[in-house]
């Protein structure tokens, strides 16, 4: 189902495109407890290091965690002591071409966006770009992500660090 | 200084407790390395695995020089360097790939998996003599191609020491890693990562046997993984990572008191550090079980128990591999410029071993090698600052005097009076300073002027 479109179940693609600029826009502001209450607590946040990378766990990736490392890797980004952030990226999300790819009766929701990340830091500026896959669950209170995938479209090159969450 | 250096000048910038700047910050510097330390060594390419059958081939580069790895029809590997005959494009653009021959895209010239020249296209506009196949043209091998348990070295340069001699006592970090596999037999998988730094290439040698960094490069990740509730829910890749962080936390009395050994050309390893137990809970763990049954029933219980005590962690192959026996990861460095370098990452299936042991390795992989690690960012962030401190020119000097004087002599190798000795370093810019100032009269392939 696209854009605009009225979703059966009732979960209207509008609703799903402000939960996605609202998860971002948390990102960009660098409220990184805020961004992890969205989650599940099983998710998955993954950056897979091929562009088709079916698995996790017989291919390497450039950021696997499941929820205990995610806790961990936000907790980092508090710590003053952490030298890949001092000082700190300013990013900024854009989303386009949302697309909701399959919507279930039990409220699990699969989203595919195009997401272009700009970054700042030390005098230079870099973009991370990709499609993004988000495997969401309707829950009272709104939505929560069970799975964030960013296929970045330069997976495989020589990168320099990421510390930041995208 | 800018422009040229004579060996004593260069000889003269490695000193018992410090060695010039200039190491690192010089591009003219940089240069004489490619041409004196990669265009002479041994280095690493890569493991048989990577091209099973043949025609299959991986492309890499030594120094500068792009070459091609190629599995050959009577089962042998060549290494030919990447280019063709005729005007010189490089045959393969692909990391990897299978091939029958190299057809070169500009004009057609056409080479057998051995290099040899099958064909050219309209031969007859040659007269003669000018005929290559007469000329016997062909794709070039590099001079020296050796091969230790799957894993492919070579060197650009027509003569020097076996790799054996090369390797010395080091050699045994190769086997511990093959050693590990049930079958005695590893191979890639997993895919191969990459990651890059603006930096100089020495400072990942120095820093994989560098035993005072962990706690206050990786300060943050240790603060955050020793706070992290251990109740959160885990597929074991997050807690191998959590276990591995908590780990460079360790208190300095640990620190001080693991092994840390440095052999000729540059070599050592950093051992004695932790055990397997430190990241999976081994003793009630099915598949450390399973697979502690496995090699038991290649290799009895006390080969099995010698294989997996031995502790290794970080060995350094000077000047281009890295890798951990232990845990089955590998890095092959490739230095770009004086200021920029890119480290390509491999993890190994030990072949026999439970499945998951790959998984365990993979995820290992994420946190030591991800360029998205909480881990390795913050030593990327260090290696780039250093960089940049070394523009200063209030102090010329690198200072690694810690422990100097007191290495003990053990058997072919050097032990660090303590695990936080810059004994390492020092053995590094030992053979860095042999290579620099040796006689380059008799350069490979060029004649003397």
């Amino acid at each position: 189902m696209n854009i605009g479109t009225q979703d059966p179940s009732g979960a209207d693609a509008r609703e799903i495109e402000l939960f996605l600029i609202h998860e971002a826009d948390l990102l960009d502001r660098r409220l990184y407890n805020d961004w992890l209450g969205l989650f599940t607590d099983n998710c998955r946040y993954w950056i897979p290091l091929e562009e088709d990378q079916a698995d996790p766990k017989t291919t390497v990736s450039i950021v696997y965690d499941d929820r205990k490392l995610l806790e961990t890797r936000v907790r980092r980004l508090g710590e003053a002591s952490m030298h890949a952030q001092a000082p700190h990226s300013r990013t900024l999300h854009v989303i386009g071409n949302l697309v909701i790819v399959k919507h279930d009766d039990g409220g699990a929701i699969s989203v595919r966006s195009n997401q272009v990340v700009t970054e700042y830091r030390l005098n230079e500026i870099r973009i991370l770009a990709g499609q993004v896959f988000h495997e969401l669950e309707r829950h009272a209170g709104g939505f929560r992500i069970a799975s964030k995938r960013f296929n970045l479209i330069d997976s495989e090159a020589e990168h320099r660090g990421i510390p930041i969450i995208i | 200084m800018d422009d040229h250096f004579s060996p004593q000048e260069i000889a003269a910038m490695v000193q018992p407790d410090r060695v010039h700047r200039d190491a690192y910050a010089s591009p003219v510097i940089f240069d004489l390395e490619m041409e004196r330390i990669f265009g002479r060594t041994w280095l690493l390419l890569g493991h048989d695995s990577q091209i099973p059958n043949p025609g299959d081939y991986f492309t890499t580069v030594m120094g500068r020089q792009p070459v091609i790895a190629v599995r050959q029809n009577d089962g042998g590997v060549r290494v030919l360097y990447n280019r063709c005959a005729h005007r010189g494009p490089m045959l393969c653009s692909l990391a990897k790939g299978s091939v029958r021959e190299f057809t070169c895209p500009y004009h057609g010239w056409v080479y057998g998996l051995d290099g040899n020249l099958v064909s050219v296209p309209v031969p007859g506009g040659y007269a003669g003599e000018n005929d290559p196949r007469s000329k016997k043209m062909g794709m070039i091998p590099v001079p020296r191609l050796e091969l230790y348990r799957g894993f492919i070295f070579a060197s650009l340069a027509d003569t020097g020491q076996s790799l054996k001699q090369f390797l010395g006592p080091v050699i045994s970090s190769f086997d511990d890693l093959v050693d590990r596999a049930p079958e005695g037999v590893v191979e890639i998988a997993g895919g191969i990562a990459r990651h890059a730094y603006n930096g100089n290439w020495k400072f990942m040698l120095e820093n994989h046997l560098d035993g005072l960094h962990p706690r206050y490069v990786h300060a943050s990740s240790v603060a955050a993984a020793n706070a992290q509730d251990d109740n959160k829910a885990t597929d074991g890749a997050g807690e191998i990572a959590v276990r591995q962080m908590r780990q460079n936390g360790a208190p300095n009395e640990l620190w001080e008191n693991i092994g840390l050994w440095a052999s000729e050309n540059g070599h050592g390893f950093l051992a004695d550090y932790h055990d397997d137990e430190k990241l999976v809970k081994y003793s009630d763990d099915p598949v450390h079980l399973e697979y502690r049954r496995r090699m038991e029933a290649v290799h009895g219980p006390e080969r099995t128990r010698e294989i997996l005590t031995l502790m290794r962690w970080n060995t350094i192959v000077y000047p281009n591999v890295s890798f951990m026996s232990q845990f089955g990861q590998l890095r092959i460095l490739r230095p770009v410029s004086v200021d920029r370098s890119v480290v390509e990452t491999y993890v190994f299936r030990l072949k026999g071993a439970p499945e998951e042991m790959l998984h365990r390795s993979v995820a290992f992989a994420n946190v030591v090698n991800g360029s998205g690690s909480p881990v390795l960012t913050d030593d990327l962030e260090v290696y780039e600052r250093t960089q940049t401190g070394l523009h200063t020119d209030g102090n010329p000097w690198v200072d690694y005097a810690r422990g100097a004087g007191r290495d003990i002599d053990d058997g072919a190798m050097q032990r660090g009076a303590t695990g936080t000795s810059e004994i390492a370093i020092r053995n590094q810019f030992a053979a860095w300073r042999e290579y620099m100032v040796a006689d380059h009269a008799q350069r490979p392939g060029v004649a003397a002027q």
